[in-house]
């Protein structure tokens, strides 16, 4: 290769990295540094009126999962965090379920309509996704509470004397997520589904399977991408949700997000605040990594 | 052509296993898409009887409501009106899981999911044969479309003609008393369409099951079926064995379709269950095929005579004298156009010998000449 050809080369390359360079400190600065900063903070002491102290400790991780009696010195697990976990963990399962259940048979439904219609009703499940979260929040909240729409409408119609208690329930917040991450279970989904060959559903009709076999055998495998996808995009954010558990749980019912606003709030905690931050993004990649293997499994034993 | 595969040969001519008991008999059956002004109806009051063993072919253009009948017996559509049993059982309350009957369908429709052999044992798992059984079978069908050593690939991974095998052992595993073919060559290029076509053949003879076969390509029609039922506009206008509508098509349509036909004025003078007396426009007059249902008695009507039938003369004493237009030389033979003196343009097909020279030049006065019985009367 000439001297020519060579140089060409190395100028090429170094425009290509000048060009990069922008989207890469970006994406470094915005990405990667918050999530440093809340490394080295989950280390540090908390300072008397929030903020931290420079100065390195293990207590904020350690507070996690265990706490020091006051009084007795005595160790014990931190059950009111464990709780929360736990609350957040199983809310954010059934969540992602109900979406499943709701979402499912949902995009099915559009994917089967003629062409021009499955973009109006595309368009029907976006239009809420517009709406702030609060109001939508706030529109369940009408919706359940006491007083409200669903409890009068069965008062009214005499199949209960005493309005039923939704409202600060684990149940209202399960609603809420759901109704709020609904769409982001449909999409994925339809757009698998839109994929699929119906004629592969008329063949499994032609041998011998019954409407609930074909779903099985042969709409579900292959529109599995798009339920992975779904799941994980409802899941996810409801480990982490704040606004929903806050307005639906009524402060009573914490959940993850709470708990870590909390410690950066009123507990004026931010190294704990950032621990639990981290153990939340760890519980996240943890759950991911055995999803995608079971069902990466599941496909070689089918597939 | 056949003679050449002594392996694989049929005889083309064979006529179904005579005593053959109808299988599916599809009565006054309409099949109406839309309603009010968008209605269409693609089905129109169409009965048939397809025996058993029966390679069954239903040829017509696009539109002509072939797919519609065989969506109809597979169960994917439900007619407007009319019946369809098999053997002898109503099917219409039926699902497409409960009838016995298999579609290879245009696009093969192979589950993407599934390798070559589970695909195979689809329909036996879902109906819940045992696992022995299963392999048994999926093994055999196998060996019958030579696709052993692919049995374990992903469908994505086998070539066109391997996928259409593959479709129809499929649809063949569960054995089921007729199976149904949308069209499946279409998608193959043509030496491998040639192929299969004999495959097919050969299949429906190892298995014995009842072959419904839907095409637009009246070759493919004339060189498998046992008979053929040509469509036009949701009805059925002839049925018959290839011969029998090559060589005595019923109407202009089917004539047309079929082959290749020249048409001619005459003037029918007679008929009787023999065939008809016909008068051409030279004034010669001929004995002529008839189907029945002309219309009895005198008047004008249309002749069909195949190009091969038809021989070329001099000009002298022949029953269609006429000016030759043109000669094109086809490699197996020659076609010559010849300028009717009536009034039109007809063409004569000769096989072509070796080193031997053609007939004529053009500007030449000759004459064409058929024998008696050649000419076919048609019904429009």
């Amino acid at each position: 290769m000439s001297d020519h050809a060579l140089n060409r080369r190395r100028e090429e390359r170094r425009a290509r990295f000048l060009l990069l360079a922008p989207a890469m400190f970006l994406l470094l600065i915005a990405a990667s540094g918050p999530l440093l900063i809340v490394v080295v903070y989950s280390f540090l002491t908390p300072g008397d009126y929030g903020g931290v102290v420079w100065e390195f400790s293990t207590k904020a991780w350690f507070n996690v999962v265990a706490q020091i009696d006051f009084f007795t010195e005595e160790l014990t697990l931190a059950d009111a965090h464990l709780s929360v976990f736990w609350r957040s963990l199983k809310l954010s399962l059934i969540t992602a379920a109900m979406c499943l259940l709701i979402g499912f048979p949902t995009a099915y439904f559009i994917a089967t309509r003629p062409a021009g219609q499955r973009d109006i009703w595309m368009l029907l499940i976006m239009i809420p996704f517009w709406t702030n979260l609060l109001i939508r929040t706030f529109a369940i909240m009408e919706l359940i509470r006491n007083e409200g729409t669903v409890n009068s409408l069965l008062m009214a119609m005499g199949i209960i004397d005493e309005p039923i208690q939704m409202l600060f329930t684990e149940f209202a917040i399960m609603v809420g997520m759901t109704y709020v991450y609904l769409p982001l279970m449909i999409l994925p989904i339809y757009a698998s589904m839109e994929r699929l060959d119906f004629n592969l559903v008329e063949a499994g009709y032609d041998l011998y399977a019954t409407r609930m076999q074909v779903l099985r055998r042969v709409i579900f495998p292959l529109v599995k991408p798009g339920v992975v996808a779904g799941s994980i995009l409802v899941f996810v954010p409801c480990l982490g949700a704040y606004v929903t558990p806050r307005v639906l749980g009524g402060g009573t019912q914490l959940m993850l997000g709470n708990l870590i606003e909390l410690q950066f709030g009123q507990l004026r905690n931010w190294p704990l605040g950032a621990a639990l931050s981290l153990t939340l993004l760890m519980v996240v990649m943890v759950a991911l990594i055995f999803y995608v293997r079971a069902v990466g499994r599941e496909e070689q034993r089918h597939g | 052509m056949l003679d050449s595969q002594p392996a694989k040969s049929f005889d083309q001519t064979q006529i179904p296993p005579s005593g053959g008991v109808p299988v599916i008999e599809i009565e006054n059956v309409t099949k109406i898409f839309g309603a009010g002004k968008e209605a269409f109806t693609a089905l129109d009051d169409v009965s048939v009887t397809i025996q058993s063993n029966e390679f069954f072919t239903l040829l017509g253009p696009s539109g002509c409501g072939k797919t519609t009948l065989l969506r109809v017996i597979a169960g994917f559509l439900d007619p407007t009106s009319g019946t369809v049993a098999l053997d002898g059982e109503d099917i219409l309350p039926m699902p497409p899981y409960e009838r016995p009957v298999n579609t290879v369908f245009q696009s093969y429709a192979l589950f993407p999911h599934l390798t070559v052999r589970q695909n195979i044992s689809f329909g036996l798992e879902m109906l819940n044969r045992p696992k022995s059984e299963i392999t048994e079978t999926v093994n055999e069908m196998l060996a019958l479309v030579q696709m052993e050593p692919m049995a374990d690939r992903k469908t994505s991974e086998i070539s066109g003609g391997q996928q259409q095998r593959v479709a129809l052992a499929r649809a063949l595993a569960p054995r089921p008393k007729v199976l149904l073919l949308d069209e499946p060559l279409s998608a193959l290029d043509f030496k491998l369409r040639k192929e299969m076509q004999l495959e097919l053949k050969r299949l429906q003879h190892e298995t014995g099951i009842t072959f419904v076969f839907v095409t637009h390509d009246q070759e493919e029609a004339l060189t498998m079926s046992d008979r053929i039922a040509v469509m036009k506009g949701g009805t059925i206008r002839q049925i018959g064995g290839p011969r029998d509508i090559y060589d005595h098509p019923a109407e202009r349509f089917v004539a047309d379709f079929i082959g290749d036909t020249n048409f001619i004025e005459a003037e029918l003078l007679s008929t009787s269950d023999a065939g008809a007396q016909v008068k051409l426009a030279s004034g010669m007059e001929i004995a002529a095929s008839a189907l029945g249902g002309e219309g009895s008695g005198s008047g004008r009507i249309t002749l069909a005579i195949r190009p091969e039938h038809a021989t070329l003369d001099g000009a002298n004493g022949a029953l269609l004298p006429g000016t030759l237009a043109d000669v094109v030389y086809f490699g197996t033979d020659t076609h010559y156009h010849v300028d009717l003196d009536s009034g039109g343009r007809f063409v004569v097909r000769r096989q072509n010998q070796p080193d031997q020279a053609q007939t004529g030049t053009v500007g030449d006065k000759v004459g064409i000449n058929f024998a008696p019985g050649i000419g076919q009367v048609l019904r429009d």
